[in-house]
């Protein structure tokens, strides 16, 4: 039922409700667990804890990059903002409305649009390029004609010029071109935010470069947020304000991109920034950083999930599980040598203590 | 040893595929020397020709394949080897690591199985002495638990235990020469380097020769002497590792290293090279990056230009350097 007062307002678009400060998603306490094949009969069930409790914010207007091992659920964190699949627990929220409760599934789907590294398995091969940009637009009513006419100003908008290139099929273009398809695809439903989970990965470098910069030019023309998902820690901090570092299903830690590159807190996020090849030979890696592959996400190491591997551990770190902790305003470590009073001999001491002392 | 030996020669070769309608002519006129303790990077992008390259070292195209020009290995003349000659050099002499593992082993037997029938193929040894070198060399890449994991299935390992065991039977016979096509590009960051390293000190301490086939240019910085840039089938540009990177000369050779994110700090736009890659089916006539090069002039479009040495250590294919 409406009121009077509703009516009389004219309503916000989506995404700007809130206003600017308002996080344009909150991820809050997300698990996603999935039950291993062939476990339960006759034995006990296992799961995979892929996403396991996640807390983040994606600002208006950012692009947060997301890092991490394979298999440290990156890809399931996308998935879950898409509502590809659905959380075991916790809520998102857009523009500060909960999806699927204030907020209707079906208008938060138009909002958030993915495009995957698999440029190829993306697309309808019995599609040209013009109609599988115009297919979702049209399914959700626009007119054929309405519909062409905008697939072709997106075809413009990605380097790829209509008359050379609507009435292509898929396997017609190369790597690079089909990529630019799927992000003209993306952008069809005029999404506020857009998933880039490896949208880059598999191109090659001189492509990547020029797809990179179609990336930030249709941002700011079009006032995208992006969420941006790679292992290339190099193209992370060139595009992203904000990075989450990821470790078998946790944040490891988050912040700003300054934060993370030049001043990590988190002994993992160290490690991995330390992993990337040297580009002076005279200054070449001499020890690997880490040892070992990372743990199976099925029986996930006690406490802190990092501390088979870390070179800080000590006894309190396998009994208990580091909180993601505040380390300044733009900066929060999952590591309990940043939390007061954990424990740990590198930690702060606790405010009381300090007073005492 | 002597140090200047050179145990891999290549000379003017050009390979040529027949399958669709027209003919693919994937390399096209490379030459290439690996000297005796040398590691080799063949950076390029995709398509352009290194794999199809190395493979060519052990012949392995498909039947019909052109294969023109010279290659010699450890002295011996590739193209006249018999087929059980072959055999010999593929695994003894010569062995291959390749970006994914699973494609190249066995799912039905265990690692230690298809280490210890490599060996036993290549040498007169009982399954017993096999049996004990594979331990070793398990030990040698350092797999935790060895005598475990030799039973393990390939299934059963991950990403970056695989490479090991394929490093380990790539070791299995004392080669002299190691291929590795990207054996990292598929691992993790932190795996990746811990592979790197590992070949790198393999490679210094069993003195291989190996030819290293990447288009990262940071993993080539890590673990080569010499740097060859391929392009379209051809090298455009071969020199030392350092050189290459500080002063690279030739215009792709420099486009492919000031497209590097790294270098865009502060900057909100990336450098590109615009355009892609010629179609491998309809070369141009000159130099085939002449469509994207900023320094292109008529005879570019006409003639190709040679592999000239420039300085002491380095080659370049460009006319500015001509
Ligand atoms: N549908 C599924 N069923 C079972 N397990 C799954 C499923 N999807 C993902 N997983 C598992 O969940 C974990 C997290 O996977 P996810 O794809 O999110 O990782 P990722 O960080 O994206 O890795 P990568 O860098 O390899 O893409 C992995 O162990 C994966 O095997
Ligand atoms: N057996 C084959 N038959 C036909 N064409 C082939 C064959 N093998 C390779 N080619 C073609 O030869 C060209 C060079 O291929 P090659 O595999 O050497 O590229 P590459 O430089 O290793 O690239 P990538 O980085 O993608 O591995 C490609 O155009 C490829 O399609
Ligand atoms: S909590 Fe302990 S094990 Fe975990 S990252 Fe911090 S120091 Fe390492
Ligand atoms: S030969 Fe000509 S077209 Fe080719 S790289 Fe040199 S200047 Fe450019
Ligand atoms: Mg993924
Ligand atoms: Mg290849």
């Amino acid at each position: 039922m409406r009121t009077v007062a509703e009516t009389t307002i004219p309503e916000l678009p989506l995404g700007e409700r809130g206003g600017p400060a308002q996080p344009l998603i909150s991820a809050r306490g997300l698990i996603k667990h999935f039950p291993v094949k062939g476990s339960g009969f006759l034995q006990p069930k296992k799961v995979v804890r892929a996403v396991d409790g996640v807390d983040f914010d994606i600002l208006k207007g950012e692009t947060l990059g997301v890092v991490g091992e394979s298999g440290c659920g990156k890809s399931t964190t996308a998935r879950l903002l898409m509502q590809l699949i659905i959380p075991d627990q916790g809520d998102i929220l857009f523009d500060g409305e909960t999806v699927g409760g204030a907020l209707p599934l079906a208008q938060y789907r138009r909002q958030v649009q993915m495009v995957f590294q698999d440029s190829y398995a993306s697309l309808n091969p019995r599609l040209t390029i013009e109609e599988s940009i115009a297919f979702a637009p049209r399914v959700h009513g626009v007119p054929q004609a309405k519909a062409i006419a905008r697939a072709h100003d997106l075809l413009h908008r990605v380097g790829l010029e209509p008359v050379r290139f609507a009435g292509r099929y898929p396997h017609e273009l190369s790597g690079g071109q089909r990529q630019r398809v799927n992000i003209a695809r993306a952008l069809a439903l005029e999404p506020r935010l857009v998933i880039l989970d490896e949208a880059v990965s598999a191109l090659d470098k001189s492509v990547e470069a020029q797809v990179l910069n179609l990336l930030l030019d249709l941002k700011r023309d079009f006032g995208l947020t992006y969420l941006f998902i790679s292992h290339d820690l190099n193209v992370v901090r060139f595009m992203c304000d904000r990075v989450m570092v990821m470790y078998l299903g946790k944040v490891a830690e988050v912040g700003t991109r300054e934060a993370i590159y030049e001043n990590t807190k988190h002994p993992y996020s160290a490690a991995l920034l330390a992993s990337m090849p040297k580009m002076d030979p005279a200054e070449r890696t001499e020890e690997p950083p880490l040892s070992g592959d990372p743990p199976n996400p099925i029986d996930p190491p006690s406490g802190c999930r990092f501390h088979t591997r870390c070179s800080m551990a000590e006894g309190v770190c396998s009994a208990t599980p580091p909180p993601l902790a505040v380390v300044s305003s733009e900066q929060r470590a999952a590591c309990l040598m940043s939390v007061p009073g954990s424990g740990h001999s590198h930690a702060p001491k606790p405010a009381a203590e300090l007073m005492e002392a | 040893m002597n140090e200047e030996q050179t145990v891999i020669d290549i000379r003017d070769l050009s390979v040529t595929f027949h399958r669709g309608r027209k003919p693919v002519k994937a390399v096209n006129g490379v030459s290439l020397s690996v000297e005796a303790g040398e590691v080799v990077a063949l950076l390029g992008e995709s398509g352009s020709g290194k794999s199809v390259t190395m493979r060519s070292l052990l012949r392995l195209h498909p039947k019909g394949t052109d294969v023109t020009g010279s290659m010699t290995v450890s002295g011996r003349d590739v193209m006249g080897l018999s087929t059980r000659e072959l055999g010999q050099l593929r695994g003894a002499t010569v062995s291959m690591v390749f970006q994914e593992p699973r494609l190249a082993l066995d799912p039905v037997y265990t690692i230690g199985q298809q280490i210890e029938e490599t060996i036993m193929r290549h040498e007169k040894v009982s399954r017993q002495a096999a049996s004990e070198r594979a331990l070793a060399l398990f030990q040698k890449v350092r797999i935790p638990s060895p005598e475990r994991r030799l039973k393990n299935y390939p299934h059963e390992m991950s990403g970056g235990m695989l490479q090991r065991s394929m490093i380990a039977m790539a070791l299995a016979c004392n080669p002299k020469v190691l291929l590795a096509d990207e054996p990292t590009t598929a691992l993790d960051a932190t795996v990746q380097i811990q592979i790197l390293l590992l070949i790198r000190e393999l490679q210094k301490e069993y003195g291989l020769s190996v030819i290293f086939v990447t288009h990262d240019i940071g993993v080539a910085a890590e673990v080569a002497d010499r740097i060859a840039v391929m392009y379209a089938g051809r090298i455009v540009e071969e020199g030392r590792v350092g050189d290459i990177i500080r002063d690279p000369k030739h215009p792709y050779t420099k486009g492919l290293l000031g497209a590097r994110v790294e270098l865009a700090h502060g900057r909100d736009r990336l450098v590109t090279i615009p355009g892609s890659p010629p179609d491998l089916a309809a070369m141009p006539p000159g130099c085939a990056f002449a469509p994207r090069c900023g320094q292109a002039s008529d005879i570019c479009l006409r003639d190709v230009p040679p592999l000239k040495p420039i300085g002491e250590t380095g080659n370049i294919a460009c006319i500015q350097y001509a």
